[in-house]
């Protein structure tokens, strides 16, 4: 793959990203002309710059996994493209698909459960540069400067252990260590710290971050926790159903949310402190169904502002502010 | 001041496991007074849970209380014939678990489910159940015309609601949920929480809520119990422990928390992890990650001691608390030596 094209073409750019799950074919679907499709992801546009921090935010079932597992190429869209510094990555195979996994990496979300329990802590780390066909040679500096960057160095100290044998703060460094040891341009973090405990949280929270403005990495990060994207992300996206509701600068937009559902989610955050707000959400029900293809706007149905308009018109994600776009359009 | 309605005296719990005799539980004691919600906070591996299990007499079977009291209504449990505790349970002890989504039996109606509980344990007729169960379904918030649908029909929030309605069926004198809120997402989180809140208002419910998760409690509770490695760090009002931490550990948690309400902080981490209770250290187990050890932390373990209204802390350098608590403020004081 050609290296940048020009410092201003984002690293990862999708436009109209679209994934679309089928149901489990069942007998009496003979019957019927069409399943409903489950929307995971609709029609999302994002880009992410050289060194970017971004942060995904949502509930479950919004599809933020699904993206995530798009940009990385581990499933293929419906729909939409992805430009990895310029470049499709549909079109990617062979030495070409190799290169871009070398610097396309994921950072999974259970440590626990992430790291072959067979493997020594050394050969996990040195894993992607074998299947990569990196120099055999260069593996153990390759190794040494990862732990030195997520701050576990040296090598030595894990000499013949393995995962079992090591706290889950520190398997989270090792598996963050994993995915940098192939020194990638982008990675995504699919809920990173949320396996761990708040003492040892901030921790990894904290080398994140180091790493992250230190080696000059781009990152998604998806999360549901408000005050994690918060800490680590400067850009951030909220989605709700399979599509971007809401993006913007995370500060900007942590003050001052301008779609219904940043608002609810927000408020809903419960800070550790007696004395918060707890009046009721500006919110209804429960989160509606992904299958099938309503008409309007996703958020209606649990919106207290909708207006007639949202029943029938799709609202799209466009520009309010510098940097802010928001798809409602009360807003 | 009347009785508390449950009070843990010394409590101690081991588990046999391959490396010999885990003491997950050493000395806990904390009471819960009537009509209040008493917090139960710490992180994976601290016993929150095993307490917890204790009180309803389900604990695992490699586990065994060791030694203590639970006294309930005036009456030890631990003591009494364990036929007189299963008698409890339910009845007058109940349990919100965690995910309410495999507490369920999926091919039962849930009507069904709610009124086996009512028949079965609390002795009405199946009318009276039926009665009793839109009642409940009320309560929680649910529209009692779905009672007859089935567990798979129900959302992730609706059937925690359903939890609570079966915990709440008989009018139980004390409610345990452990970590009732967890698996579900910030907005249902909420919801579920202003429901439990609703109710033991309105019901004067006692309530233990066992939690990792300091914001929950904040939310809800009156009064918190902070567990480390076994033992109980500190107690006191909700407000008071949050505001003015009086235990390194629980100075330490405030620091690695991100709020989304205060400005921007740099997360503090404590470093290193609790010690493993197979060989637990002999001096304070906090001692190995605590920036304000002395001498006598790692030898002399420090006991529970009273410190103004409601309020317990073990650490020996308790009385030094405001000024500690200034000096961990600071993210210089956390930094490994």
């Amino acid at each position: 793959m050609a290296t940048g094209l020009s410092a201003t073409t984002p690293l990862v750019e999708a436009r109209g990203l679209t994934k679309r799950f089928a149901p489990p074919a069942r007998l009496t679907d003979m019957f019927r002309k069409e399943r409903p499709h489950t929307h995971a992801v609709n029609k999302v546009d994002l880009t992410i710059s050289r060194g970017e921090s971004i942060g995904l935010l949502g509930e479950s079932g919004c599809g933020k996994t699904t993206t995530g597992r798009l940009l990385l190429k581990l499933i293929e869209p419906s729909a939409g493209d992805i430009l990895f510094d310029g470049t499709a990555v549909a079109g990617l195979a062979g030495p070409s698909l190799i290169d871009f996994r070398k610097r396309a990496q994921l950072v999974f979300q259970n440590p626990f459960d992430a790291l072959n329990p067979r493997f020594t802590i050394e050969r996990a780390l040195a894993e992607p540069l074998v299947n990569t066909g990196v120099e055999r040679a260069t593996h153990r500096d390759r190794v040494e400067k990862a732990l030195s960057q997520v701050r576990l160095p040296p090598l030595a100290r894990f000499e013949g252990l393995f995962p079992h044998q090591l706290s889950g703060g520190q398997l989270q460094r090792i598996v963050l260590a994993r995915a940098l040891v192939l020194e990638p341009d982008f990675i995504v973090a699919d809920e990173p710290v949320s396996m761990l405990d708040v003492s040892v949280r901030a921790g990894v929270l904290n080398v994140m971050r180091e790493v992250r403005a230190s080696l000059g990495l781009a990152a998604l990060y998806i999360s549901h926790d408000l005050a994690l994207v918060r800490y680590v992300c400067s850009r951030t996206l909220v989605m709700y159903l399979g599509r971007i509701v809401e993006e913007g600068p995370t500060e900007d937009l942590l003050k001052s949310p301008l779609h219904p559902y940043t608002r609810a989610l927000m408020k809903a955050v419960p800070v550790p402190r007696v004395d918060q707000s707890r009046d009721p959400l500006p919110i209804i029900g429960n989160v509606s169904d992904a299958r099938g293809q309503p008409k309007g706007c996703s958020f209606r149905d649990r919106c207290p502002l909708a207006i007639a308009r949202c029943a029938d018109d799709e609202p799209a994600l466009r520009s309010v502010a510098p940097g802010r776009r928001v798809a409602c359009h009360l807003v | 001041m009347e009785p508390p309605v449950l009070d843990v005296r010394n409590l101690s719990i081991e588990y046999r496991t391959s490396r010999g005799i885990v003491r997950a539980v050493d000395g806990v004691s904390f009471s819960v007074p009537k009509g209040a919600i008493v917090g139960l906070v710490g992180e994976s591996g601290c016993g929150k849970t095993t307490v917890a299990r204790s009180i309803t007499g389900v604990l695992h079977q490699s586990a065994r209380i060791a030694g203590g009291e639970l006294v309930f209504k005036g009456k030890d449990l631990v003591a009494a014939p364990a036929k007189e505790w299963l008698e409890k349970r339910w009845r007058d002890i109940s349990f919100i678990p965690q995910s309410a989504m495999n507490s369920l039996d999926p091919v039962y109606r849930i009507g069904a489910q709610l009124e086996e509980v009512l028949v079965h344990r609390g002795g009405r007729t199946r009318a009276e159940a039926r009665s009793r169960s839109s009642e409940l379904f009320d309560m929680v918030g649910l529209n009692p015309a779905r009672l007859d649908e089935y567990p798979h029909q129900f959302s992730g929030g609706m059937r925690q609601r359903v939890a609570i309605a079966l915990a709440l069926a008989l009018n139980p004198g004390l409610v345990i949920a452990d970590e009732p809120v967890t698996a579900l997402d910030v907005i249902v989180q909420r919801q579920i929480l202003d429901v439990i809140r609703d109710l033991q208002r309105k019901l004067s419910l006692s309530m233990i809520l066992v939690t990792h998760d300091i914001s929950v409690v904040a939310y809800v509770s009156d009064k918190i119990v902070v567990m480390y490695a076994g033992r109980v760090v500190e107690t006191g009002s909700t407000a008071d422990v949050l505001e003015r931490p009086r235990h390194p550990y629980m100075m330490g948690l405030t620091n690695a928390f991100p709020d989304l309400d205060t400005a921007a902080h740099d997360l503090v981490p404590i470093d290193g992890s609790p010690p493993d209770l197979a060989s637990p250290p002999s001096g304070c187990r906090f001692a190995p990650r605590c920036p304000f050890l002395l001498p006598r932390c790692e030898t002399d373990d420090p006991a529970s001691a009273a410190m103004g209204e409601g309020r317990s802390v073990a650490c020996h350098r308790a009385p030094e608390a405001d000024d500690l608590r200034a000096r961990a403020k600071e993210s210089a004081t956390w930094l490994p030596a």
